[in-house]
């Protein structure tokens, strides 16, 4: 593969799946927070 | 009726059943073959741009839809405004035309699950789809049922009406969290093994080698947000549905943040899989991946099982992984499009479940037996066309326009979404929903329109084309103004459920 096909794919799955996993930890961590205010 | 509406059981239960029905056939072969004709690593820009300007955006417009109005589409577009319920109804409309297909192809991937234990394709899988397993007749003869198609069929729609009777939670939510690991699992590992195969890198640089000229290219864009609007499922009742049933203080934003990057990294391990598999083939035959890649039927059953034919080791394992996948993402979509218009029925009609589902869903699989004939893939394909072009976005853009244009509402619905979510919408929100996705939208169903006149659709007979695509399509229009015509049941609160001050205000500490 070359160089610039390597660099896109990584950025894209960085994007795509990194995206997915900030989604999924600030939900939660906002979702716990709220759960432990009185 | 809605102290008795039925809910979610939890907000992993939701979240599956929404990226079951966003996760379909058209994440698994078409998003490949769009990205790698649009750019290849460039569409990533255009594909994300559009994902967080109109998928999201949009996925939270329907979820506040769903969940201020607590209705089926048509029940929460007329507690929206009076005049909106038509839009609901079309959208209803259009999910029973899409399901009545649907059905099928799914049906033929159940089919060839079963033909990959000894790729029973043989020599040219081309011929024996088209066939021998199909025996296509000419476009306007109906033909003889396709058994080979028909007990499938039966099977998907037995499957699909069974999880359907058994309600939101114990029917929809418990299947999809059984349908969506297992989807999950069967596809890493067939990413896996393609990424593995001798060739792979070559498909994988077809797929990801960035042509950066194409971002100026509108025709890319154009692409890039038809894939999203299209494979996310919004604009056409379904989220508006799943979303009526979320509890009061579900966090709409946070699950369409959730739900449209789950969609988008499914696609792109599809993406991989796919273009690591045509590398293959590609290297095996010594052509070029651009003599192999093809999206839809043709990748699904033609082009795939020259793949496994060629496999090494237990190739029919493959095939089964594969085309098996292909039937849990369609059976957890089919759930959804066809739970649209049987909520809808029975909220205007008030059915009991059972009852909609047997006269609904029974009456939608007959319709289905019409495409499981010689006929049925010309019919398919052009009833396919129409259907998205004017039906699923022509609607979308109604829908848009109507509600951030004509009714004004983008502001009380921003404010109910951001009353029970923990992510704030900001102005993008706004501006997405009133010019950037009507913008988009409009300028693909004009151009669809052009194309349609100038170059008709195949080679089919302008007939044809005229009853079956711009007919069905106008049908449903015109099914949908029909049915706002009928009245509501009496008992029936038109206004809104709770009043119109519950924004957000009865959160639950300990939200499912």
């Amino acid at each position: 593969m070359s160089t610039a096909a390597v660099i896109t794919m990584l950025i894209g799955m960085s994007a795509i799946w990194g995206g997915l996993a900030v989604s999924i930890t600030l939900v939660v961590r906002r979702s716990r927070r709220r759960a432990r205010q009185p | 009726m809605d102290a008795a509406r039925e809910q979610w059981g939890t907000r992993l239960g939701f979240l599956l059943a929404a990226v079951g029905s966003a996760v379909g056939l058209g994440n698994i072969w078409r998003f490949p073959y769009v990205a790698w004709d649009n750019g290849g690593g460039a569409f990533f820009v255009p594909y994300l741009f559009a994902l967080l300007t109109a998928g999201i955006p949009l996925l939270v417009l329907e979820y506040a839809i769903g969940h201020r109005f607590r209705g089926s589409a048509p029940l929460s577009l007329r507690r929206l405004h009076p005049r909106a319920e038509w839009i609901g109804w079309w959208q209803v409309a259009v999910c029973f035309l899409i399901a009545s297909y649907y059905a099928v192809v799914i049906a033929w991937a159940a089919g060839y699950a079963w033909f990959s234990v000894g790729t029973r394709w043989g020599e040219d899988p081309e011929a024996f789809f088209f066939e021998s397993y199909l025996g296509v007749t000419e476009p306007g003869s109906l033909g003889g049922v396709r058994l080979g198609v028909l007990l499938p069929l039966a099977l998907v729609w037995g499957l699909t009406l069974a999880v359907l009777s058994g309600g939101i939670r114990r029917g929809i939510e418990r299947a999809n969290r059984v349908l969506i690991p297992l989807l999950l699992l069967m596809f890493l590992v067939i990413v896996l093994r393609a990424v593995t195969l001798e060739g792979s890198a070559v498909g994988l640089e077809a797929l990801f080698e960035p042509d950066w000229s194409s971002i100026g290219d509108a025709s890319v864009w154009v692409a890039a947000y038809g894939q999203i609007f299209f494979s996310l499922s919004i604009g056409f009742a379904i989220m508006i549905t799943y979303a009526s049933y979320l509890p009061r203080d579900g966090d709409l934003t946070g699950n369409a943040f959730i739900a449209g990057f789950s969609n988008a990294s499914f696609e792109l391990l599809a993406g991989i899989g796919v273009f690591a598999a045509i590398g293959f083939l590609a290297t095996t035959g010594g052509i070029g991946v651009d003599e192999v890649a093809r999206d839809g039927i043709g990748l699904a059953f033609v082009i795939f099982p020259e793949i496994i034919s060629q496999l090494p080791g237990p190739s029919g394992l493959y095939g089964v992984l594969f085309f098996g996948s292909l039937v849990l993402a369609g059976i957890s979509s089919l759930i959804s499009i066809t739970q649209t218009y049987i909520a809808a029925l029975q909220e205007k009609f008030e059915l009991r479940r059972r009852t909609a589902v047997g006269v609904a869903g029974g009456g939608t699989a007959l319709v289905s037996v019409s495409y499981a004939t010689g006929g049925g893939i010309n019919t398919l394909d052009v009833v396919d066309r129409f259907i998205n072009n004017f039906g699923v976005a022509a609607v979308g853009l109604v829908e848009v326009v109507v509600i951030a244009w004509l009714i004004r509402e983008l502001p009380r619905l921003r404010t109910h979404a951001d009353g029970v979510s923990d992510l704030r919408l900001g102005m993008w929100w706004v501006i997405s929903l009133g010019a950037v996705t009507p913008l988009v939208l409009g300028w693909m169903t004009i151009d669809n329109l052009r194309t349609e006149f100038t170059e008709p659709y195949g080679d089919y007979p302008l007939m044809f084309l005229a009853v079956l695509g711009w007919g069905l399509a106008a049908l449903a229009l015109v099914v949908g103004i029909a049915m706002s015509r009928a009245r509501w049941p009496d008992g029936l609160a038109l206004d809104v459920p709770g009043g119109p001050s519950d924004h957000g205000s009865n959160r639950r500490e300990g939200r499912p």
